[in-house]
């Protein structure tokens, strides 16, 4: 397949946009300006970049609690995405939801999650949607390598295979879940390796690398898309920070940590871009500036936002 | 001795895990990590991993394995990270825990404590802050336990334990790190006893969980008012110590119960039904209710606190009485 310049350019943009938007929203967090729980992608933007290169508006994702990436990277408005975190009445919920709950239904992005495990039913659900109005899109379901271990995880699986659902359930392996080591919370050191049971493809590929998830995503979201049914893939990365804004991660060995941060997934692209002679490092630095100045710009559209007026507790309950 | 809610909770559990070995703690990162809000710290590395056991994310299975365990023998504490998570486990709660002994017609025994932490107050939102208890108060076979302060914690905690039947042991958020005296050692607090936390003669209010201390304030405030709160702690609601609401009453003529759920179907309206039904003659107003409104619990700050009962609203609801 061949990857362009352009696409290149475009997969560092986007992870420079989740990385910048995220470092920003660690520090609001710690300055205090954001309630609730935050939980931060960074070092994991080459999977939502990688996977979500091949969707359009019209197709679905189902994201989890650590969504931002997800978002970002499906199209979401940074400046909505911003003023959700603070609460405010122009955020994606109307200040309802927070970081955990972001949504864009019309791009189709199904929303983030509270519940581990709870998004993998609902892209099956809408990847039978996609299959019953015969449209040819697809639903992604990205997922922890926790919540492999919900019962949702494998009842998806099995349900999406016998209905040949044009599902795709992108696996991020940032080898742990909280404080729990993969190599402790499954026996098998291959997620993929549980399509198996579901006679379903499943492959493993590297996580930092955008190139591969995007090929390996490619392959998966054809064939959805040709009504050859679901597919497993494993993206093995690593969560730089701690679970959430706060935790200290004792429980994570440091030269495990030195070792994942020599491969981060964003200096990786910007050696690949420079070899490429895609761009110079002067291009790569204005990328970052300009990305800066728009989350800049989210921020401030965020803190000059009204807050919700507490009536407003009791809207939306239901529709009608 | 003087101890947060959490380490009183802990010490109970502790207390308990050495004195019966067939006490152990199951959940997601209640090893090392010592619990989401750090609960447990400190038990794994007395205990090991063969009795502070972590589990996978697999909610179903955390619950379900202590059904079986405890029919086997065992008294598990499980813990479910957040009171939310329950409708994961929903299943292994209301048809199996719930049921077991009766269907078997009383032969078996099933000694298990799910722990959860119940509420809002942290900007968590709808599937992080929920109040939940009244949907386990419908189910029969299963008993539901709501500390409001430490003492209360730990000795909850070793009934909970000690007793042959499934416990649904609610630990509140904003509750965990108040302080109170504590008993060292053994101490049991019996399941199915209400406290006086407050006497008063003019209206009861009758709270539970992270509601008893805005009671307490309310009554404080109302006491600058010359009106004489009484405030009862349910501490249980199934068993519920009915005796105390309708004594209080009996003295004070006026109720307002207090709870951080949602209105309707909530366990309010059981107590206010009871109220009515057994003690309809002792009452010289009507019964009040302070609540949430019947919405999810929502994230902004703004918005949670309107939503989130306070001693503001449980004052202007005793007022509204007189
Ligand atoms: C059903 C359920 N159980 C537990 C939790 C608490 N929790 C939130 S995130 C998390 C770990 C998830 O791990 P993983 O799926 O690997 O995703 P990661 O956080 O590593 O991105 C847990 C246990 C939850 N939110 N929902």
């Amino acid at each position: 397949m061949e990857i362009t310049k352009e696409k290149l350019l475009g997969f560092y943009k986007t992870m420079v946009t989740i990385r910048k938007f995220e470092e920003k929203a660690c520090e609001l967090f710690a300055a205090g300006k954001l309630p609730g729980f935050v939980h931060l992608y960074i070092g994991e933007e080459a999977v939502a970049t990688g996977v979500c290169a091949n969707l359009t508006d019209k197709d679905f994702i189902t994201s989890t609690h650590r969504g931002h990436g997800h978002l970002i990277a499906k199209g979401g408005k940074l400046d909505l995405m911003m003023a959700e975190l603070f609460g405010k009445a122009t955020g994606y919920c109307k200040g309802k939801g927070g970081s955990m709950h972001i949504a864009d239904v019309d791009l189709g992005i199904l929303g983030a999650n509270g519940i581990v495990g709870a998004g993998q039913p609902i892209a099956t659900g809408a990847a039978f949607a996609c299959k019953y109005k015969k449209s040819d899109a697809v639903a992604v379901c990205f997922h922890g390598d926790g919540a492999s271990n919900r019962g949702t995880f494998h009842e998806s699986l099995n349900m999406a295979a016998i209905f040949k659902l044009p599902v795709v359930f992108v696996c991020e392996n940032n080898m742990y879940g909280i404080s729990i080591s993969q190599k402790y919370h499954m026996n098998v050191s291959d997620i993929s390796d549980r399509a198996a049971a579901y006679g379903i493809p499943g492959v493993t590929v590297d996580g930092n690398d955008v190139v591969a998830v995007y090929e390996a995503a490619a392959e998966a979201i054809q064939r959805a898309r040709k009504g050859d049914g679901p597919s497993l893939i494993e993206c093995k990365t690593w969560r730089q920070k701690g679970h959430f804004e706060g935790d200290p991660q004792s429980y994570k060995k440091p030269e495990e940590q030195a070792e994942w941060l020599q491969k981060d997934p964003i200096p990786r692209l910007e050696k690949k871009l420079l070899e490429l002679k895609y761009a110079t490092k002067a291009d790569l630095d204005k990328i970052q500036g300009e990305t800066a100045q728009k989350i800049e710009a989210a921020v401030k559209f965020a803190q000059n936002s009204p807050d919700p007026s507490p009536e407003d507790v009791l809207t939306d309950v239901l529709a009608g | 001795m003087k101890m947060t809610y959490a380490e009183a909770m802990r010490d109970g559990l502790r207390v308990e895990m050495k004195r019966d070995p067939n006490v152990y703690l199951a959940g997601e990162d209640v090893g090392p990590f010592g619990g989401c809000f750090g609960q447990v710290a400190g038990l794994y590395q007395e205990f090991g991993p063969g009795r502070i056991v972590d589990t996978p994310i697999s909610e179903t299975a955390i619950v379900g394995h202590a059904v079986g365990a405890a029919a086997a023998g065992l008294r598990p504490v499980v813990e479910i990270m957040f009171m939310d998570f329950m409708g994961v486990c929903m299943d292994e709660i209301l048809n199996q825990a719930a049921k077991m002994r009766y269907m078997f017609g009383g032969k078996a025994k099933l000694p298990m404590v799910i722990r959860t932490p119940c509420g809002g107050g942290l900007g968590a939102a709808a599937q992080h802050s929920q109040c939940l208890e009244a949907l386990f108060t419908h189910i029969p076979g299963i008993k539901v336990v709501m500390p409001a302060e430490p003492a209360d914690a730990k000795g909850l905690m070793a009934a909970a334990i000690r007793d042959d039947n499934p416990v649904i042991y609610v630990e509140h958020k904003m509750l965990l790190g108040v302080q109170g005296e504590v008993p060292e050692g053994e101490f049991v607090v019996p399941i199915g006893q209400a406290a006086v936390k407050r006497p008063g003669s003019d209206v009861t209010i009758v709270a539970w969980s992270g509601m008893v201390p805005k009671a307490a304030a309310a009554a404080e405030t109302l006491a600058g008012e010359e009106i004489s709160a009484e405030v009862i702690d349910l501490r249980t609601l199934t068993p519920l110590d009915k005796d105390c609401i309708l004594k209080s009453v009996g003295k004070t003529g006026r109720l307002v119960i207090v709870h951080e759920a949602n209105l309707t179907g909530g366990f309010g309206g059981e107590i206010a039904a009871i109220v009515a039904d057994e003690g309809f003659d002792l009452l010289n107003a009507p019964i009040k209710r302070v609540t949430a409104p019947d919405t999810p619990v929502p994230f902004a700050t703004v918005l949670e606190k309107a939503y989130l009962p306070s001693e503001e609203k449980i004052v202007r609801a005793v007022k509204e009485l007189f």
